[in-house]
């Protein structure tokens, strides 16, 4: 036992838990925690406002699978994580933030700059608690970390009052925490396993959905084997793209309101779906009657609250995808009856993607093609982050990935402006992967300030943005269904993006053609200069295949 | 839709309460009946909802509840094996003496107690079945009733089992 200030107890509490960075920005109740990182080896990246560190942090764990930390001043400092908390537990992604308090004695009397964030974010975190006594620190820390790195991951949100931080207290640091109230799932039920592995053996026309499940738990070689093994193709969820690679033969790629023609038409046709670790997101779905009409639904997740949460399943399988796939792989052989022939099933997957490879725009600079060149231009394992509109649909549909973890994006909450702060949390992460963020006029200016974390911190980042002077998805929208009535969706042509990166001395470029646009970003790569380059698109584009609002997967618009 | 109960054991500590209707609230859930109540282990407190639900509905209360890490033990009490009481405080107005005496009987009849007699009013405590309870609201209303406060449910269920 040792006796430390509770500042000392919690940098201790964090090297203790491996943390290498902290994204934040100081004010009045943190700065004796912030005092107390010049002590330590932990680098601490100050932000431009305090959403873009938080998602800096959701970048970073996306990217490295280790929790991101944030940690922000009390009232606006703390308010302003809201956003960037709700996208990480929407995503399952671990992060822990931390807020500074005004000081206990104050709680509770409108003290300046107190708010309550415990109230305010209870409903968007995975957990969330205020330490009331500096001893608590060092088992706050690390319950915090726990909490949000096992199990479905998510968002922690730890209050400190600022006295907690100053006064002085005997430390004890925990190797292991006991939780009355918080149990992870072993391993999967062998019940369970059995009626899984039975029902996919006997099916003559199976499809897997991945989800983000597959790519938090690990578990994307395990899916790849059984999908080989039973001859099924998988479509993914938004969150599950990656988990399979693009180029897979058996991929089907995106599944939902903006999914592929092989998805949407084999889902809906499956004798047997074997959903993993995805919870029927109404964008993945499409409306629920068109969804499930043949497909006895098996669930595996490691969230069992999913589970006949959207859609009925016919048997679940609660547990971490990766175990549990490969236990109900090792029972589908024993059975001997995977391997058959469904070649008749396999050919409707080249039926169906001929329909989508037949979608062409008469546009000269066409976006599937701007997204093709970005491929070409990036090495194999690089990062792609997206921001949140049409750019980000023409990406999950037109961007070939290979790996788990190399396709990040806003999915659940779909958070415009989500995209350049996290690529740059990538970016610490995986400080030798080049990264690149696919944004949107719209997304890019709701963040683009940390252009100047970017450049300071030497970060360097790519960021395209596909510019349409247009809130692009919502136009779509309009001008399908409302009738080109233009209701608050054009934007200004201004700033100009190129001399608005210059002036954060970063590289601007206008990006005229595809081979220049390919030159640029290689460029930008092998110079390790943070480069923005503005792309004009046409702004009547659409993005197609769509679902109407409301129909379901079949109810494919191709043009 | 039918009434369930469920019950759960949870840590005792401030904001505890707060989160548990906060998800009520958020996952668009109505509370019937809500008791808290400390148990022996002074960490501790025992909650039991009664709460209007499908079944879809009633698994999602249950399964969102677990999820809260402050939420150590939960279950969906067996309708047939539960036993079920609450307790009302009501005043009525007794001015008039055959409101009194029709009053005393209706108390007397649900084996209730009076707690208290002044000339314009009597305090009543009845203990019973939610439903027994609403029953004799029913029955006193014309007596005409100043004042009622219902605890809500709290329900045990029988045998040799625990939540």
């Amino acid at each position: 036992m040792v006796v430390m200030t509770g500042a000392q107890a919690y940098v201790k509490a964090l090297e203790k838990e491996g943390v290498d960075t902290i994204f934040g920005i100081t004010g009045a109740a943190v700065i004796p925690i912030c005092d107390e990182l010049l002590n330590s080896q932990i680098r601490y990246i100050g932000g431009v406002h305090e959403q873009g560190s938080t998602h800096m942090a959701d970048g970073y764990a996306r990217a490295s699978g280790r929790v991101g930390v944030c940690q922000v001043t009390s009232g606006p400092g703390a308010t302003n994580i809201v956003t960037g908390i709700a996208t990480a537990q929407l995503d399952s992604s671990p992060v822990v933030a931390f807020t500074g308090q005004v000081p206990k004695y104050m709680v509770g009397t409108d003290a300046f700059q107190e708010v309550d964030i415990i109230g305010i974010t209870a409903s968007i975190t995975k957990h969330n608690t205020q330490v009331r006594e500096a001893k608590e620190i060092p088992q706050a820390v690390k319950s915090a970390f726990f909490i949000s790195n096992t199990g479905r991951k998510g968002a922690v949100v730890v209050d400190l009052p600022k006295d907690t931080q100053t006064d002085s207290s005997e430390m004890v640091f925990p190797d292991k925490i006991n939780f009355r109230g918080y149990h992870l799932v072993s391993e999967p039920d062998i019940q369970e396993i059995e009626w899984a592995a039975q029902l996919l053996a006997r099916a003559k026309k199976p499809v897997i959905m991945a989800g983000g499940g597959v790519i938090s738990s690990g578990a994307s070689s395990e899916l790849i084997e059984l999908a080989e093994l039973l001859v099924s193709p998988v479509a993914h969820s938004l969150m599950g793209k990656g988990s399979i690679p693009s180029t897979h033969p058996l991929n089907l790629g995106l599944c939902g309101m903006h999914g592929r023609c092989e998805a949407n038409y084999l889902v809906p046709e499956a004798d047997v779906l074997l959903v993993v670790g995805a919870r029927f997101s109404d964008r993945t779905t499409g409306s629920l009657s068109g969804f499930t009409t043949n497909a006895k639904i098996i669930h595996l997740d490691v969230d069992k609250s999913e589970i006949d949460k959207n859609v009925d399943s016919i048997t679940r399988v609660v547990g971490d995808a990766k175990s549990s796939l490969r236990m109900i792989r090792e029972r589908i052989i024993e059975l001997k009856q995977g391997s058959k022939n469904n070649s008749e099933w396999f050919k409707k997957i080249h039926d169906f993607r001929a329909m989508s490879e037949g979608l062409k725009s008469n546009s000269p600079i066409n976006v599937p093609d701007i997204i093709r060149a970005i491929r070409r231009a990036m090495p194999r394992e690089s990062i792609v982050v997206t921001d949140v509109g049409q750019h980000q649909m023409w990406s999950a549909l037109f961007y070939d990935v290979y790996d788990a973890g190399y396709f990040l994006t806003s999915g659940g909450l779909g958070t415009m402006g989500w995209g350049t702060p996290a690529a740059i949390g990538a970016k610490v992460a995986k400080p030798d992967t080049p990264v690149l963020n696919i944004s949107g006029d719209g997304s890019f200016s709701m963040t683009e300030n940390n252009l100047a974390i970017a450049v300071e911190e030497n970060l360097p980042i790519t960021v395209v943005i596909l510019n349409n002077n247009m809130l692009g998805m919502v136009a779509q929208w309009l001008r399908l269904f409302y009738n080109h009535r233009y209701s608050a969706v054009n934007r200004s042509k201004r700033p100009d993006f190129v001399k608005l990166a210059e002036s954060y001395d970063a590289v601007g470029i206008h990006g005229e053609e595809i081979n220049q646009i390919e030159t640029e970003i290689r460029r930008s790569i092998k110079n390790k200069q943070t480069t923005v380059i503005d792309i004009k698109i046409d702004p009547e584009e659409n993005v197609l295949p769509m679902i109407p609002p409301g129909g379901g997967l079949k109810d494919i618009l191709i043009g | 839709m039918p009434k369930h109960v469920v019950s759960f054991i949870v840590e005792n500590k401030p904001g505890v309460l707060f989160k548990v209707s906060n998800l009520f609230r958020r996952r668009g859930y109505n509370i019937d009946g809500i008791t808290v109540g400390a148990l022996l282990d002074p960490e501790l407190s025992r909650m039991t909802v009664t709460v209007d639900a499908d079944s879809r509905e009633l698994n999602q209360i249950v399964e969102q509840l677990d999820k809260l890490v402050e939420v150590i033990k939960i279950k969906r009490l067996d309708p047939i094996r539960t036993i079920c009481r609450e307790l009302v405080l009501v005043k009525l107005m007794t001015q008039d003496p055959e409101a009194r005496q029709e009053a005393v009987e209706a108390i007397n009849e649900n084996h209730g107690l009076i707690l208290d007699i002044e000339p314009e009013t009597i305090i009543a405590e009845i203990t019973g079945e939610p439903s027994e309870i609403d029953k004799f609201l029913d029955r006193v209303k014309k007596i005409r009733i100043k004042e009622i406060s219902r605890t809500g449910a709290s329900a045990i269920e029988k045998g040799n089992v625990i939540l």
